[in-house]
Order: structure tokens, then C-alpha cells, then sequence
């Protein structure tokens, strides 16, 4: 059972209350480090990168932006990138919007919160989006909603899979009903994706919540999600808040979700690659002959 | 009269004294016969659903009730509905496309319920399962918005060919408090937030999200629901003309639209 052998990977909260003990990592004083968040090792980037960006202690999967995301796992070069330049302004004259898109495209080097395009995974030809968590944390706007929307319907017209990444808030406010709008739009090119026998197939990550989590993200044929995850439709606080109760331990994460029925595997990042190319292979029959 | 400040209309759709779902159906179709359960796991009552006649034409009508007094109220959980309460509007509506039925929403939510339960029975997959199912969904729909317009568990029933708003009814990607306090970290802020959101039904019909606004000066007399009736009917009869194929085609191209215009950068 590869897909559901996490290395013992534990919900976040259980590892949140003070980490687990085990030896020490091998650590060059000089050489940056990162905090892992888990288990509150100290990790050394060298080793951080060299394991796709996963906690060398505690396997916790570290937040990765969309290029990092698309380098490990796509077939090298294969990416080639569409829609870039599409975006959207302040058109609601909205307060802070046009301040706070310049702050996040200069954090995040992007002009949107996903990327699109054609590549390859495991030798399999496909079409792929990711969000970009970095990006007003994934918020999903106008610009955001065309560009899935237009890949979907590239796929069709090209007989392609589509494998998508989702991270995201959800629909972006700033961008008032519109941004609502585009999850309306995003799942009727799915609907259409989907009518035309053609395989989706999402991995959520952390975390996809709200507007995303209630469209596109739950509308794959093949539901895949990175441990320890966080996904939901509303946020954990709004929750306690209009519920007044305390939330179950492992709440809303990818655990919880695969234990309720709603996610098909957990695959740590170590196999995403290989797993989502054998899914590819596994359909690509249906795509040569539908 | 002053123009109401887009504050005033959110005030106006939450109001107390507003018709709610099965105000409409009463109202407006003959001989209803309500529909319950999902078939998976409850009947939700905050979804009202069932099937009549509205004018000469057989339906299927699909309502979100927030309830009436404070016992209906709490059993009708406020008008915000669970993933069984969607599946159920989801199921009534294939029944409706089985036996080539026209469907009308009537929708009025703060948003689709927010607990512990229904984030356990996949209140996200609920909701992205009616977006994709109605937008081919093979017979007319038409929602109407009759108080608030809560983000996805409003769009939830509001994936149709036509969608029209109460003159004072709001949608809206998030509740002005919600953004007031995101904003200003003061959700007393509400009013600005508004404002800044553009959620009345005039911006949306600005902006394409609707095809109509119905005036509210008779609201809840037989006036008011006469003229619905008959804007209704008569907008359904259009639409039932068209071959399947062209209806849904229509409908992915409505949605379609929606933002292309305030793109950038191509």
C-alpha cells in the first residue's frame, strides 16, 4: 500500500505539542538553516532541498512555491508555460487591493497566484496548474479562474489529462462577486474536461480552503492530497465560532479527509511523481480511444 | 427619497419581516409537494424542495428557508444549509431533467453552514458537485435571489440560465463583517466593507452576474408575486424551446463571460 504508508506521518496538531525525540541532524554551523515548524528541528537548507522540501526528522512537507513545485514534479524541461501574462487590476477601486498586489508580486516574483501550462510526468504528456502560495496565499480572482478555466479547455480540444495543485484561501474578496463567479466558470470547463472522458486528477496541498476546496479541488476523478494537509471548506476559527465547540483533534486535515471519504490516497511528496505518472499511464488508453 | 447606501440593502435583505423561501412557493405554485432527503444521509431543512405547478407549467422548486420564529428558525438552521441539504437540491434536479421539468431557485442564505458535521460530510465536494452538475444540467433553470446571496452556498443553487435579484437582495463573496474585520481587523467596519465589496443586485447586473433586477415596492403582496409569476412562466417558456445541447451551451458561455473583461496582461 505505497499511497497510504506516509512514514508514519502524524496529524500536525498531535505534532504540534512539542516534537518527537530522535538523533540529532548532522548540521554544519555555517550553513542556513530552516525552522521546521513539526518538530522545531533545525534543518539545514542543503538537506531541505535535497529532500523535495520535507522535514529530514520528521517528514513535515514544507511549504514550496509553484516553480519549486513544477521542477520536482515534472519531467525535467518539460514545462512550458501559458497564459503568463494574464492578470487582472484593482477594477472594484477595492481599499488596500492595489498596495497589496504590488507587496505579493514582489514577494512571490509572480504576476498571478497559479501557473499553467503543458509537461511531461514519468515520460506522460499532460496539462498542469499549480497555485502559488506565495500570491495573496493562492486567493483565487478573476485572472486565477481564467487561466485554470482555459487550460481545462485546452485539454479538451488537445485530449489532455490535467493534473492540478491546489493551494488557496479561496475566492479572492478584493475581487468581490466576480472572484465568486470563477468558481461557476472553472467548473463548467471541468464539467466539460470531464464529459469528454478525460482524466483530472488533483493533489491538495496545504492549505485549500473556501471557494477553491468547494469547486475545483474536489471535482478530480482522482483526489490525491499531501500529508498533513489542511483542507476544508470554512476556516477552523470561523468554525469554533459559530459553533462554539472544540474542534476534534486532526480536524479538516488529509487525514481526516481520507478517513471521511473524501480524498483517494495521501502520497507524500517522495512518490507524487511516480504516482501521478502511473495514474497518467494507467488512463491513457481512455484518452487514445475516446 | 435618499439612495440606500449598499449597508441599507444588506440590512433589507437580512430583515426579519422579508419573505422567505416558502413565502415563494406558497405564493407563487399550485398544488406543491414537498421532496425530502438526500437519499445519502438526512433531509436538510434549511432546503425546501419539491414539485408544482407554476402558472400551467409542471416544476421542480428548489428553496433555501431560513424559517419564521425562533423554533422554525433553529430547526431551519437560519437558512444556512449542510452537504445533505445540496445533495438533496442536486437530486431533485436530476429528477427534474429525468422528466423534463424546468427548475426554479429560490435562494436566501447567509452561506452554507459552517460545523464540525458538515465539514465531516464534505461540505466543499457538496457544493462543487452542484456547480459542475447544473452547469449541464439538461433542462431550463432560473434562480432568483431573494435576500442574501452568501458566497458558494448561495452559487451552490445559482448555476442557471438565468439568475435575478431582489432589488435589495446582496451576493457576495464573503459577509461584509467577514471582510470588514479581515480589512480593518473591526467588523463594526461592516457598513465601508460593503461599500467596497459592490454587492448590491445593481452592481450585479453591471457586472453581467445577473440578467434582471425585480422591483420590491409590492414586495410580499399578490401583486408582487403575480408579476413574478408571470416574468417566471414566460422566461421558462423562452427557454424550454431550446434543444438541450444549446441551452447548456448558452449557460457555460453566460459563465464563461464572467470576468473577461476585467482581465489584463494577456
Amino acid at each position: 500500500m505505497p499511497f497510504i504508508d506516509f512514514f508514519n506521518f502524524q496529524p500536525k496538531n498531535e505534532l504540534e505539542k512539542g516534537g518527537r525525540q530522535s538523533a540529532p541532524i548532522a548540521q554544519d554551523d555555517n550553513e542556513p538553516a530552516k525552522t521546521c515548524p513539526n518538530c522545531h528541528r533545525q534543518i539545514p537548507l542543503s538537506q531541505l532541498w535535497g529532500n523535495d522540501h520535507c522535514c529530514t526528522n520528521c517528514d513535515y512537507h514544507f511549504r514550496m512555491n509553484s516553480r519549486q513545485r513544477v521542477s520536482f514534479l515534472t519531467d525535467s524541461g518539460s514545462f512550458s508555460e501559458m497564459y503568463a501574462g494574464l492578470c487582472a487590476d484593482d477594477f472594484l477601486s477595492f481599499p488596500g487591493y492595489p498596495k497589496k498586489l504590488e507587496t505579493t508580486r514582489n514577494a512571490s516574483r509572480e504576476t498571478e497566484a497559479v501557473i499553467c501550462g503543458t509537461a511531461r510526468i514519468d515520460g506522460r504528456e499532460c496539462c498542469l496548474f499549480v497555485m502559488e502560495p506565495y500570491f495573496m496565499m493562492g486567493s483565487m480572482g478573476v485572472a486565477v479562474g481564467e487561466k485554470i478555466t482555459r487550460i481545462f479547455e485546452y485539454a479538451v480540444e488537445n485530449r489532455l489529462p490535467v493534473v492540478g495543485c491546489t493551494v488557496s484561501g479561496g475566492a479572492r474578496m478584493q475581487e468581490g462577486m466576480l472572484s465568486l463567479m470563477q468558481m461557476a466558470k472553472v467548473s463548467g470547463a471541468v464539467k466539460r474536461h470531464s464529459d469528454a472522458g478525460l482524466l483530472y486528477i488533483t493533489l491538495i496541498t496545504d492549505p485549500t480552503t473556501g471557494g477553491v476546496t468547494a469547486s475545483f479541488a474536489m471535482a478530480g476523478d482522482i483526489i490525491l492530497a499531501e500529508p498533513g494537509a489542511t483542507i476544508g471548506f470554512a476556516g477552523a476559527r470561523v468554525i469554533e465560532q459559530t459553533t462554539r465547540k472544540k474542534l476534534p483533534q486532526g480536524f479538516q486535515t488529509s487525514e481526516f479527509l481520507l478517513s471521511h471519504g473524501f480524498v483517494d490516497a495521501i502520497v507524500p511528496r517522495a512518490q507524487q511523481r511516480k504516482t501521478i505518472g502511473s495514474l497518467l499511464k494507467l488512463h491513457s488508453g481512455g484518452a487514445e480511444n475516446g | 427619497m435618499a439612495e440606500n447606501t449598499a449597508y441599507d440593502r444588506v440590512k433589507a435583505a437580512r430583515a426579519n419581516n422579508r419573505p422567505t423561501g416558502k413565502d415563494y412557493i406558497n405564493a407563487l405554485v399550485d398544488n406543491f409537494i414537498e421532496l425530502h432527503g438526500d437519499r445519502r444521509f438526512a433531509d436538510d431543512p434549511a432546503i425546501v424542495g419539491g414539485v408544482g405547478w407554476l402558472g400551467g407549467i409542471a416544476v421542480t422548486v428548489i428553496a433555501i428557508e431560513k424559517g419564521r420564529g425562533a423554533r422554525d428558525r433553529i430547526t431551519r438552521n437560519f437558512g444556512a444549509p449542510n452537504p445533505e441539504g445540496y445533495r438533496k437540491a442536486l437530486r431533485l434536479m436530476k429528477q427534474a431533467e429525468k422528466f423534463r421539468r424546468p427548475v426554479v431557485c429560490f435562494v436566501d442564505t447567509s452561506g452554507a453552514y459552517c460545523g464540525i458535521e458538515a465539514e465531516e460530510r464534505g461540505q466543499g465536494q457538496a457544493i462543487a458537485e452542484n456547480l459542475m452538475e447544473m452547469m449541464t444540467l439538461k433542462t431550463p433553470i432560473i434562480s432568483v435571489l431573494v435576500g442574501e446571496g452568501g458566497s458558494g452556498g448561495a452559487l451552490a443553487l445559482a448555476v442557471a440560465d438565468e439568475v435575478w435579484m431582489l432589488e435589495n437582495s446582496i451576493y457576495s463573496v464573503i459577509s461584509p463583517e467577514g471582510c470588514a474585520s479581515i480589512l480593518w481587523k473591526d467588523s463594526a467596519k461592516a457598513a465601508d466593507a460593503a461599500q467596497s465589496l459592490k454587492l448590491t443586485a445593481q452592481d450585479a447586473l453591471e457586472m453581467g452576474i445577473i440578467e434582471r433586477v425585480l422591483p420590491e415596492k409590492e414586495l410580499g403582496r399578490e401583486g408582487f408575486y403575480s408579476v413574478l409569476r408571470a416574468e417566471l412562466c414566460a422566461k421558462l417558456e423562452e427557454l424550454e424551446i431550446l434543444p438541450a445541447p444549446e441551452l447548456t451551451e448558452i449557460r457555460y458561455r453566460r459563465f464563461r463571460a464572467l470576468g473577461a473583461q476585467q482581465l489584463a496582461g494577456e
